[in-house]
């Protein structure tokens, strides 16, 4: 069962070839006897998940059941679940339990999806490694000594393990796509302010957004129907049509126009990777779409601005972890400045607090121009790049990641390595674009990812490019070795 | 050396909304504590907040009350600190675009002048909690139901130069907020709240003194009292041949000093900066014209109409204007008994006395404004005199009923049987022969001052309800008879 | 960045930076702006800040109580609690 697509399953489901509780215990034993390796589990909610599946049984009995009823999803830990614990990959939460969901789990529990857990990631979404979690590392299916990419990495490495069909994640510079590159999966990060950030546990507010991880781009788009709804609980969440994203999946792509960027592709880039990305964009003119190339002459500001713009918000969305409400809070504080400084001081990881003081920084008394000022104009240059690219293309296509996943550890102790594994997919947050990645191929047997870029709401067109694509590839069908 | 005073003033003023600046949580007061602070206002993870309209629109009514320019395109920015009344560790509060920018107060002064203040602008804010400094083994009990509720915040230019002008405006713009509505007004639940600028200059200088700024006085007379305070303190200081510093103090009330706040004093740096959570809040020409059509009354124009309408003099008139509630209870009073000068004077006088010592306010108040215009009628039928109405007022103030109830069970009826009073004159004028020879022998211009001398055995015989004017007529109609 | 400007950037953002780490992060810290400095080259004459992706403008709510009293679930969760109230080290003004 766990070979079969979202797409199978719901054809299972409704043949009654499987249950729901019986496709649910698959998985839970799935996880227990394999998640050891991957950790990409944080909390199994196995009780809560026979429930819902026993319930989504009755309504698939009942008929008219949801798409996406009975069938199993992980939640990344980002997202609140009412009675689960929700940690964000930090000990600052480990042991907190929010009374309420996150819009987008009350939209799943609607539509009668099954909760296997919660899946582990970065600390508080900040890494590209998955390194930073209270909860230990994720380990990626395909080389148990790599990296599953970050921050979306425990939902990364479980649908590519085949411990779940899909899972929920966010994309705040790249935390969706870089793992499904990495993973061999597809990922896809929609426009700004499409997803409600409602009970999504914020870093960035201007640039976060939820999104998710599957094996197929018709799965994405089934999982992204049920996400997607207007939500008057976020200012910033866009009261746009909603459309159908599995509607447009097998549109041809004849006359679709493409750009690839020219700075994508520049140095810094792995040369057998460079080659898969231009293999599958050469597949993509067979399928007759016309491939120009294009400049983002911007694109070299990106990492510099984000990590002006994403460590100044996360410095003031990150304040409330003070101690007082809940989270965690120090022994036997001896003042206010002690309760404060202690709960935050033991409750972040080293990368979250490095943020923290970089974002205070940026914001501080005579530096707020020089730094936070001028990485809000570079947003717009950046931004009006691609405004000025869409008015030729319909798509933007290039690499998601550098190179395959790389070593723990590889990238040591040094920070700004680290930032730069998010260099072709930062931008696209700070223009708020969605983006998609999906698997172009191996190198030294690891999956890499190619990257497309759409302009705004245009998630079915995206999620239209990539199925087409994998109608006539089979890089997302490969499985890492040694997944039962 | 000739001194100078340079005043400016921070006001916050909570918003009368339902509910919270950000959140659908209620702002009512006197909860149990943080049973009114939802998931938003506690900060919990992954909350968003969403802005009220009618702070907007309260907001835009106080600006076009001021004649300010009102911020169509107004924004949010975060305001970063921490502590633990303020659960986000940061407040949202209005920097680079406020709704309400430059505007103007006029204020009156004793003399009879008035001076034009001038408004720097007015922002909308979000307030913090509160710690409850009981002693709960060694720590502090934090509240959140205040946290979020709406403020406006009017910062003032330093254009008051002394305290009768600080006092002024601070009534004026309290006057301004309840007539709007947009407020309640009570100061002793810290609806407004004061913060005052004071600097000293010596006379002629161009260049300000340095400022200090004293922090949260909720009442009128703390106002005045922290004013008068600070502007010796500086005074001194500088003669002494001290230097002013720049630094936050808190007046004490009940000892009348105050001190420096020194857990404020380290450098605070805010790191202001727009909130990524909400957008720009659009307010366009129509939904402005909208407000200004429906604004209600304002206290200059209702004292220009108290004056004009009600004949009163323009004190009398600006002090009934000043606020909405008691404006309101004038103008049941005065419509219902036809005498708004007695209404006025009652209002001003025996009203205000009692509800000041019940500590009460005026929508509070035991008598209503037609309660009282009862009482007036009675005075004006000659039922009771000014004296006993006053007697009669204290026991509906105090529950008993209304005036025509009171005066019933209480047998205060003026005497004003022609043959009982007769009766009781005939007793008085046997019983004091003394004085009628005295009057009976008085040159004529004399004998009215001397008939006085009757009226207090007169008025003790019948209790004090003789109708004076009655009892006169009476009395000066016997004593005639003997000439 | 040396460990004082550390020290004032840490006491603003209420975190406590240890004696042993306080070099290692300095570092870090100055690697990163050494980073972000690269925006200087950037031409940015005449073009307006932009705090959102998209140009939406904000919707107001309606001035309607929508939330009940949650305190109980809220408090089950909080690290100490007394009376209805958050307990905090004394507050001192």
């Amino acid at each position: 069962m766990h070979k079969l697509t979202i797409a199978e399953l719901i054809q299972g489901l409704r043949n009654k070839d499987f249950s729901s509780v019986e496709l649910t215990r698959h998985y839970l034993d799935r996880i227990n006897r394999l998640d050891a390796t991957y950790n990409s589990y944080v909390t199994v909610t196995e009780e809560i998940a026979l429930q819902q599946a026993a319930a989504a049984d009755a309504r698939l009995a009942a008929g008219n059941a949801p798409a996406l009823c009975g069938v199993p999803i992980a939640h990344k830990d980002i997202f609140c679940t009412e009675g689960v614990r929700t940690s964000c990959g930090s000990k600052m939460l480990d042991n907190f339990v929010p009374p309420y969901n996150a819009t987008i789990v009350e939209n799943y529990l609607r539509d009668g999806a099954v909760m296997l857990g919660k899946v582990n990631m970065d600390e508080f979404a900040m890494g590209s490694s998955n390194e930073t979690s209270y909860y230990g590392p994720v380990k990626n299916p395909w080389d148990t000594n790599c990296v599953p990419g970050g921050s979306s990495g425990g939902s990364a490495a479980a649908v590519a393990a085949h411990l779940a069909p899909g899972a929920t994640a966010s994309d705040t510079g790249g935390s969706i796509r870089q793992p499904a590159s990495l993973c061999g999966l597809t990922g896809i990060k929609p426009t700004y302010g499409r997803v409600s950030r409602w009970g999504m546990i914020a870093f960035a507010s201007s640039l976060d957004q939820a999104g998710v991880l599957t094996r197929t781009a018709e799965d994405a788009a089934i999982m992204l129907n049920a996400m997607t709804s207007f939500d008057d609980k976020d200012s910033t969440c866009v009261d746009e049509p909603l459309s159908d994203h599995t509607a447009s999946l097998n549109e041809p792509l004849k006359g679709l126009r493409i750009g690839m960027p020219e700075q994508y592709f520049g140095e810094g880039l792995n040369p057998q990777t460079a080659e898969r990305v231009h293999a599958a964009i050469a597949e993509f003119e067979k399928l007759g779409a016309t491939v120009k190339s294009i400049s983002l002459p911007h694109s070299a500001l990106s990492v510099p601005a984000y990590y002006v713009i994403a460590p100044a918000e996360c410095s003031a969305n990150l304040s409330r972890f003070d101690g007082v409400r809940y989270g965690h809070r120090c022994d036997n504080p001896k003042d206010l400045e002690d309760l404060y400084k202690r709960s935050r001081g033991e409750g972040f990881g080293e990368e979250v607090k490095r943020r923290i003081l970089v974002g205070t920084y940026a914001l501080s008394a005579g530096y707020y121009d020089a730094y936070y000022r001028k990485a809000q104009q570079v947003r717009r240059l950046i931004k009006q790049d691609f405004v000025d690219a869409f008015a030729d293309v319909d798509v933007v296509m290039g690499p998601t990641a550098t190179s395959p996943a790389f070593a723990f550890g590889s990238k040591g102790d040094d920070p700004v390595a680290m930032y730069l594994e998010d260099i072709y997919t930062i931008a696209t947050n700070l223009a708020g674009l969605p983006g998609l990645s999906i698997p172009c191929g191996l190198v030294d047997n690891k999956p890499v990812g190619l990257q497309i870029i759409g302009n705004y709401f245009s998630e079915a067109k995206l999620l239209n490019v990539a199925h087409q694509f994998q109608q006539v590839t089979d890089f997302h069908q490969q499985t890492a070795p040694g997944i039962e | 050396m000739q001194w100078e005073t340079v005043i400016g003033l921070e006001v916050h003023v909570q918003l009368a909304t339902k509910t919270k600046i950000f959140s659908g949580a209620s702002t009512a007061f006197g909860a149990a504590p943080n049973t009114q602070a939802c998931a938003i206002d506690l900060a919990m993870p992954g909350t968003l907040p969403v802005p009220n309209g009618e702070a907007f629109r309260f907001a835009v009514m106080f600006g076009l009350a001021i004649d300010a320019e009102i911020g169509t395109r107004s924004m949010f920015e975060r305001k970063n600190y921490f502590y633990p009344d303020l659960p986000k560790g940061y407040q949202t509060t209005q920097l680079e675009a406020p709704i309400v920018g430059t505007g103007h107060v006029e204020i009156q002064l004793a003399d009879g002048s008035s001076k034009s203040i001038r408004i720097h602008h007015a922002h909308l804010e979000e307030d913090a909690g509160k710690s409850l400094h009981e002693d709960f083994h060694g720590m502090s009990g934090i509240d959140l139901n205040r946290a979020g509720t709406p403020l406006i915040e009017i910062v003032s230019e330093p254009d008051m130069s002394n305290a009768e002008e600080a006092v002024a405006f601070a009534r004026k713009l309290h006057s301004i907020v309840t007539s709007l509505g947009i407020c309640d007004g009570d100061m002793s639940q810290g609806s407004m709240r004061f913060d005052v600028n004071i600097s000293v200059r010596p006379k002629g200088q161009e260049e300000f003194g340095t400022r200090t700024e004293t922090k949260n006085l909720n009442s009128f007379k703390f106002m005045e009292d922290a004013i008068k305070l600070e502007v010796e303190r500086q005074i001194e200081l500088i003669e002494d041949g001290g230097k002013v510093i720049q630094e936050t103090r808190l007046y004490n009330g009940d000892t009348r000093t105050a001190r420096s706040m020194r857990s404020k004093e380290e450098a605070n740096d805010y790191r202001y900066f727009p909130c990524p959570d909400l957008l720009p809040v659009i307010i366009d020409e129509d939904y402005i014209e909208a407000i200004r059509q429906d604004l209600p009354e304002l206290p200059d124009a209702r004292q220009q109409r108290f004056s004009r309408e009600y004949g009163l003099s323009d004190y009398d008139a600006g002090l009934i204007a000043a606020d909405a509630a008691t404006a309101h209870f004038f103008e049941a009073c005065a419509k219902a008994c036809g005498d708004a000068k007695l209404s006025a004077n009652w209002i001003m006088g025996d009203l205000a006395a009692k509800l000041n010592a019940a500590e009460l306010t005026i929508q509070q108040s035991p008598v209503s404004g037609a309660l009282l215009a009862g009482l007036i009628i009675r005075i004006k039928d000659n039922t009771i005199s000014n004296k006993i109405a006053k007697q009669v007022f204290e026991a509906m103030f105090n529950g008993e009923g209304d005036a025509d109830a009171v005066i019933e069970a209480k047998g205060l009826k003026q005497m004003s049987d022609t043959g009982e009073l007769e009766k009781i004159i005939d007793e008085v004028i046997a019983a004091n022969p003394a004085m009628v020879e005295d009057w009976l022998s008085s040159e004529e211009d004399k004998r009215k001052k001397k008939m006085g001398g009757f009226m207090g055995p007169i008025m003790k015989a019948t209790k004090g309800q003789a109708n004076p004017g009655m009892a006169n007529q009476l009395l000066e109609k016997k004593l005639r008879e003997k000439l | 960045m040396d460990r004082s400007d550390i020290a004032k950037l840490a006491h603003l953002a209420r975190i406590e930076i240890s004696d042993a780490t306080v070099d290692d992060v300095a570092r870090s810290i100055t690697d990163v702006l050494k980073l972000v400095d690269q925006l200087q080259s950037a031409d940015t004459q005449g073009i307006a800040p932009m705090a959102h992706p998209l140009d939406a403008v904000q919707r107001l709510r309606a001035d309607q109580v929508t939330e009940a009293d949650v305190r109980d679930a809220f408090q089950a969760i909080a690290p100490a609690t007394e009376d209805g109230l958050y307990l905090v080290p004394k507050v001192i003004d």
